[in-house]
């Protein structure tokens, strides 16, 4: 995988593994790599595989069984609202430099649907 | 179980290589130790390995003055080539397990078959891609509490360091230190929990990676750049 310079590389991670869900790469109730296997799909550290899982349990997207490892969420609402979150935060990216070259919303808007059309 | 420097000084002829470094290194932590090359970092491994004295100051291992017990538990690969040219990768391997009481033969071969080596190479006909690799498979092979890895990516094309940064990543350890040294600080930007910045003999800090991208919103190559932008084609 390719980092970006500025955002922490566990949130990197964790952006990754949460796109794998939304688009059932990784489907609810599905094991995750151990830390370790983690670690070395991505090549981070080992301290960081284990951050992106606490992160993860934090935010209710996985959960631990103890000796057993680290599962998909098999809550469809919590995968809901993650789709939305995560498509929340492109869009506020997007809104962002937009307006910082000075383009309305509507002219943003416009733009879009011809871009699909 | 750390690993400490105080004060230590180390002068060859007129120039100081090392000057007055205090750092302490824990287990469980992979540490970069970067900085342009001439800065001091092979010098200061060298103190830590126990090979060469300090002019001033003390190494400290697990709370005591370094000596010949706690060298037992430090692994160094220094960026000199050590093997006989007679040898093959297997030979290697028994000069080493003769060597090393905590040297593993069956991890090193692991090891070897993970960095695509075989038994029967012989050292002489080995590219400095292979001999990077077989140097680093030996000294991981080893189980020291303490590996200091000197330079492990130079010459080294992009596929020779994944597979190099994935078995580094594989040796870290509660209760094993981990330092790597390099020039080549990207690559070390996803794997080191630490850097230990170096310029000119002398320690400038020591950052937590992630701390820093979180705190500045900057990369170790960013703070890097802060750090030695005014050197530029003093060094390489």
């Amino acid at each position: 995988m390719k980092y970006t310079n500025s955002a922490p590389i566990y949130l990197q991670v964790v952006d990754s593994i949460k796109e794998k869900i939304i688009t059932g790469v990784l489907a609810p109730g599905d094991r995750l790599p151990s830390g370790r296997d983690l670690a070395l799909e991505y090549t981070i550290n080992p301290n960081t595989a284990a951050r992106v899982y606490q992160t993860l349990e934090q935010e209710q997207i996985c959960y631990t069984k103890r000796g057993l490892g680290t599962f998909v969420t098999e809550d469809p609402e919590r995968i809901r609202v993650l789709r939305e979150e995560m498509a929340e935060n492109l869009l506020d990216a997007f809104l962002t430099g937009i307006s910082r070259l000075g383009i309305s919303r509507e002219e943003a808007i416009q733009m879009i649907i011809k871009k699909e059309g | 179980m750390m690993l400490e420097s105080k004060e230590i000084t180390k002068v060859f002829g007129k120039k100081t290589a090392v000057d007055k470094i205090s750092l302490k290194l824990s287990p469980g932590f992979i540490y970069a130790m970067l900085g342009p090359n001439g800065s001091g970092k092979t010098t200061w491994m060298k103190m830590a390995a126990g090979l060469i004295k300090p002019t001033s100051g003390e190494m400290y291992y697990d709370g005591r003055p370094l000596d010949v017990a706690s060298r037992k538990e430090i692994a160094y690969m220094s960026t000199e080539p050590y093997f006989y040219t007679w040898m093959t990768a297997g030979d290697v391997g028994k000069y080493y397990q003769d060597f090393f009481e905590d040297f593993s033969m069956e991890k090193y071969r692991s090891l070897l078959e993970r960095m695509e080596l075989t038994e029967d190479l012989k050292t002489k006909a080995l590219s400095s891609g292979m001999m990077a690799k077989l140097k680093i498979a030996v000294t991981l092979a080893r189980d020291a509490r303490v590996i200091m890895l000197d330079e492990p990516l130079n010459g080294i094309d992009l596929l020779a360091r994944d597979q190099i940064m994935k078995c580094i990543v594989e040796a870290v350890a509660p209760d094993r230190i981990l330092l790597i040294s390099s020039h080549l600080v990207e690559e070390l930007e996803t794997v080191a929990d630490y850097a230990v910045f170096i310029k000119k003999s002398h320690l400038i800090e020591v950052r937590e990676l992630e701390e820093l991208r979180i705190s500045e919103g900057i990369s170790v190559a960013d703070k890097y750049r802060q750090i030695y932008a005014n050197m530029g084609g003093e060094n390489e």
